[in-house]
């Protein structure tokens, strides 16, 4: 941190208040539309490219973080919520409503990539059209779809057909064009690399990669609509659970309950705090594993060893969540102002269980160091394979381990604090190598901190005085937050940047629930790191993207 | 360790040969290979049975599953594979990636709209005799997503369903017992329930006529096969 190094950056960055901003608009501003994490600055459909090279430009606004779309009784509006990769305290939302006869908005591309794919959901689900999109086609439903199912006149038992179009051979249409020799190849729905049912049509040329897309929604299962029926206050909170699946229960839940106490203004007890710490750490050791353990496969095809100790240590860890939350996967721990209950008892059995787990890790990373990352051979395939320049990887809104292995410094744990993170001394793990090793290696240390923070919070839970053991906050029965009130706030899921959007209209369920998923901006990234590459090099990269579908199609 | 060997021996007055002694290990040779199979034989080297009953046993006790992983379920499945569960003690094999080596797909998860005519095309490239077991609640009845606009509810409205285990998810122990069900199944020759399923692969021109279909017209061609949801009639 030298002084004069930081004068040049604050002449960029300088624009943070929202007086600041209005008038760095000027007359692009039609009126504002504040919401509770930011100002929100309302502008003409026909200037959103205008709007958005200034903020990105001139007020460092460089982190598109998520594209809402909704339908009012009387317009469309579509919500860009930007930060920047700096300092995402810093926020501001820009609102682009349109008529409902015609609701058409510029597209946000030009600006930023990752505002591809967010429109073609917001078409797909709401029904927005984006002008000067380069793609606009349905995203996570089937291209013969049937009207647009999150908006207000959407008829749910209207009949759909689906075509089942890649069953034709592939080989009999191989090549692109007529010159050129190159072959179209599937990769998944159904296949073992594609870590779900992600689906990639590729065109190589030899075996290099020509072009990679992917085609995802082969697990979209309307998690905001699921989301928009439920009550805040007991409905909702099972289902962060299963966005991302592997494991990291705790970490989506607390997306959630940050969003919903920050909405309804409900306190959280210390004591809970670190208790929700401890256990979404648990959860990220349990995540990265799988994620090393199938990086692993991907690479080595290595079914045995890497895998089955990755599993084992994630079977350790999933005892000790059981013991805490009494489920193995989907733990539904959280509440509104707290967590369900306490400890279990006896708490010296449980913390010693903890601890002997934390005393073996290091050890067992030390395996993994051996077989994985010091391993010649893995090196060979990932070391400068997969690259994502730092700068490619913003502009896609990449996130996460992601972000962090193309030496993007952003972890909102430390950044935007929440929890009990900030009270306790640990570091996030960045590497500069932007290729898949250093993603690789980015999940391997942070095991390493995601211990040392659960080690820290063990020491507390164990001294915390008897009668200051509240785990929850006295919270209503019944959530209705104000009407018209709105919000984006984002925790650091396993995978990234896990945002939620809600927008209150005064009832007990939300009006409009966006989830913004890490992994959806990760993806996007694929085809950067991979064309021009071969074709094995995809599929490690496609492994260190460590992508969950649970959480891409949502 | 002599007296346990006896109880395995049965009728030793009857059937008594230097090549049986040496089979159960009587004379005290090497008694690794003693069975439960040798118990249930008697003393006897031969057994009698159908062809078809022998073939069943085999069928249950040697099982490949399909590597085949849709959601959340599919997590606890790898664990039921992998360590500490280990599913191949029970003869269910490791998971293969291909339909075409597959007699078992287990359905881990959501099945929604656009993965339904992949997964019933995953199916039929299996080689018969074919199993399905169904895992967790999605598979059930849509589970917690039922109500969801494009989730299909139930992997019995696409494909016949031999076991259902319920749960979300369900612990790898379910799974296993499941499985066991499954094997026992087979082993007693009984195929799966015949299951009207309302979703089909069938060819755009062979659909009624109706409002959808006419939209459609354009986009879809005449033989391309799609699967038309009803959603009005979904339970």
């Amino acid at each position: 941190m030298s002084l004069e190094e930081s004068t040049p950056d604050t002449v960029d960055t300088g624009v943070t208040t929202a007086e600041e901003i209005e008038a760095l608009l000027g007359d692009l501003v039609l009126d504002r539309d504040d919401h509770l994490n930011a100002p929100g600055f309302v502008v003409r459909p026909d200037q959103v490219q205008d709007t958005l090279f200034r903020l990105r430009d001139e007020a460092g606004f460089d982190h598109l973080s998520c594209v809402t779309a909704q339908e009012y009784e009387d317009r469309y509006e579509s919500i860009y919520h930007l930060k920047k990769y700096d300092d995402p305290t810093d926020e501001v939302s820009v609102v682009v409503p349109t008529p409902t006869d015609n609701p058409v908005s510029e597209s946000a591309e030009p600006v930023y990539r990752t505002a591809e794919w967010h429109e073609r959901e917001a078409y797909d689900l709401v029904g927005i059209d984006y002008d000067d999109h380069p793609d606009l086609r349905r995203i996570l439903l089937p291209e013969t779809w049937q009207g647009h199912p999150l908006s207000r006149d959407y008829d749910q038992d209207r009949p759909q057909v689906v075509p089942l179009r890649e069953h034709a051979n592939p080989l009999q249409e191989d090549h692109e064009g007529d010159e050129d020799d190159t072959m179209f190849l599937n990769i998944g729905p159904h296949h073992p690399a594609t870590h779900g049912v992600l689906h990639l049509k590729t065109v190589l040329d030899g075996e290099q990669v020509v072009d990679v897309e992917s085609d995802i929604g082969y697990l979209h299962r309307c998690e905001e609509q699921i989301c928009q029926q439920g009550t805040y206050r007991y409905q909702i909170m099972p289902y962060p659970d299963r966005w991302d699946y592997i494991s990291a229960g705790l970490l989506n839940e607390w997306a959630y309950a940050r969003v919903a106490e920050d909405l309804a203004d409900i306190e959280v007890p210390e004591y809970a705090q670190v208790i929700r710490t401890m256990g979404a750490e648990l959860c990220r050791i349990a995540a990265h594993m799988l994620a090393v353990g199938t990086f692993a496969l991907d690479v080595y095809g290595d079914f045995t060893a890497i895998f089955m100790y990755a599993v084992r240590d994630r079977e350790k860890v999933q005892n000790i969540l059981e013991e805490l939350t009494g489920q193995r996967l989907m733990f539904n721990y959280f509440r509104l102002g707290g967590v369900v209950w306490d400890l279990p008892e006896p708490r010296e059995d449980f913390f010693e269980m903890i601890r002997d787990f934390l005393d073996d890790l290091p050890e067992a990373l030390e395996e993994y160091h051996d077989m994985i990352s010091a391993n010649e051979i893995l090196q060979v395939r990932t070391v400068d394979t997969g690259v994502l320049p730092p700068e490619v990887a913003k502009s896609y809104g990449a996130t996460g381990p992601v972000a962090r292995g193309s030496g993007v410094d952003y972890d909102l744990r430390r950044d935007d604090p929440y929890g009990y993170y900030d009270e306790l001394d640990w570091n996030v793990a960045v590497e500069d190598g932007c290729d898949n090793y250093s993603r690789l290696l980015v999940r391997l240390r942070e095991v390493e901190e995601s211990a040392k923070i659960i080690e820290q919070c063990v020491d507390l839970l164990e001294d915390w005085p008897e009668d200051e053991r509240t785990i929850q906050s006295n919270v209503p029965r019944t959530i209705r937050p104000d009407d018209d009130t709105e919000i984006y706030r984002a925790v650091e899921g396993a995978k990234g940047e896990l945002g939620i959007y809600v927008r209150a209209d005064g009832t007990e369920k939300p009006a409009r629930f966006k989830i913004r998923s890490p992994c959806f901006s990760n993806l996007q990234t694929l085809p950067e790191m991979s064309n021009g590459e071969y074709i094995p090099d995809l599929i490690a990269s496609l492994g260190s993207l460590d992508i969950v579908l649970g959480e891409v199609d949502r | 360790m002599s007296s346990e060997q006896e109880r395995f021996v049965t009728d030793t007055s009857q059937v008594g040969s230097d090549t049986r002694d040496a089979r159960i290990g009587a004379s005290g040779t090497d008694n690794r290979f003693n069975s439960k199979l040798r118990e249930a034989f008697g003393s006897s080297p031969f057994i009698l049975t159908k062809f078809d009953r022998f073939m069943e046993w085999v069928r249950g006790s040697s099982m490949f599953m399909l590597q085949f992983g849709i959601a959340c379920c599919s997590i606890e499945m790898m664990h039921t594979y992998a360590v500490k569960h280990d599913l191949d003690r029970f003869g269910a094999g490791v998971p293969r990636a291909s339909p075409r080596q597959a007699d078992v797909i287990i359905v881990p998860g959501t099945i929604v709209s656009k993965f339904a005519p992949r997964m019933k095309r995953v199916y039929d490239q299996m080689p018969e005799p074919k199993f399905v077991v169904g895992m967790g609640s999605c598979t059930i009845s849509g589970g917690p997503f039922q109500e969801g606009y494009n989730v299909v509810k139930g992997a019995e409205e696409v494909i016949p369903v031999d076991i259902h285990v319920p749960g979300c998810p369900p612990r790898p122990e379910a799974l296993i017992y499941g499985v066991a069900k499954l094997q026992e199944r087979i082993a007693n020759g009984e195929s799966s329930p015949v299951t009207v399923k309302p979703y089909e692969l069938e060819q755009f021109s062979d659909l009624d006529q109706d409002e959808v279909v006419d939209k459609l017209a354009d986009e879809i061609d005449e033989d391309d096969l799609v699967m038309r949801y009803n959603w009005a009639d979904s339970p």
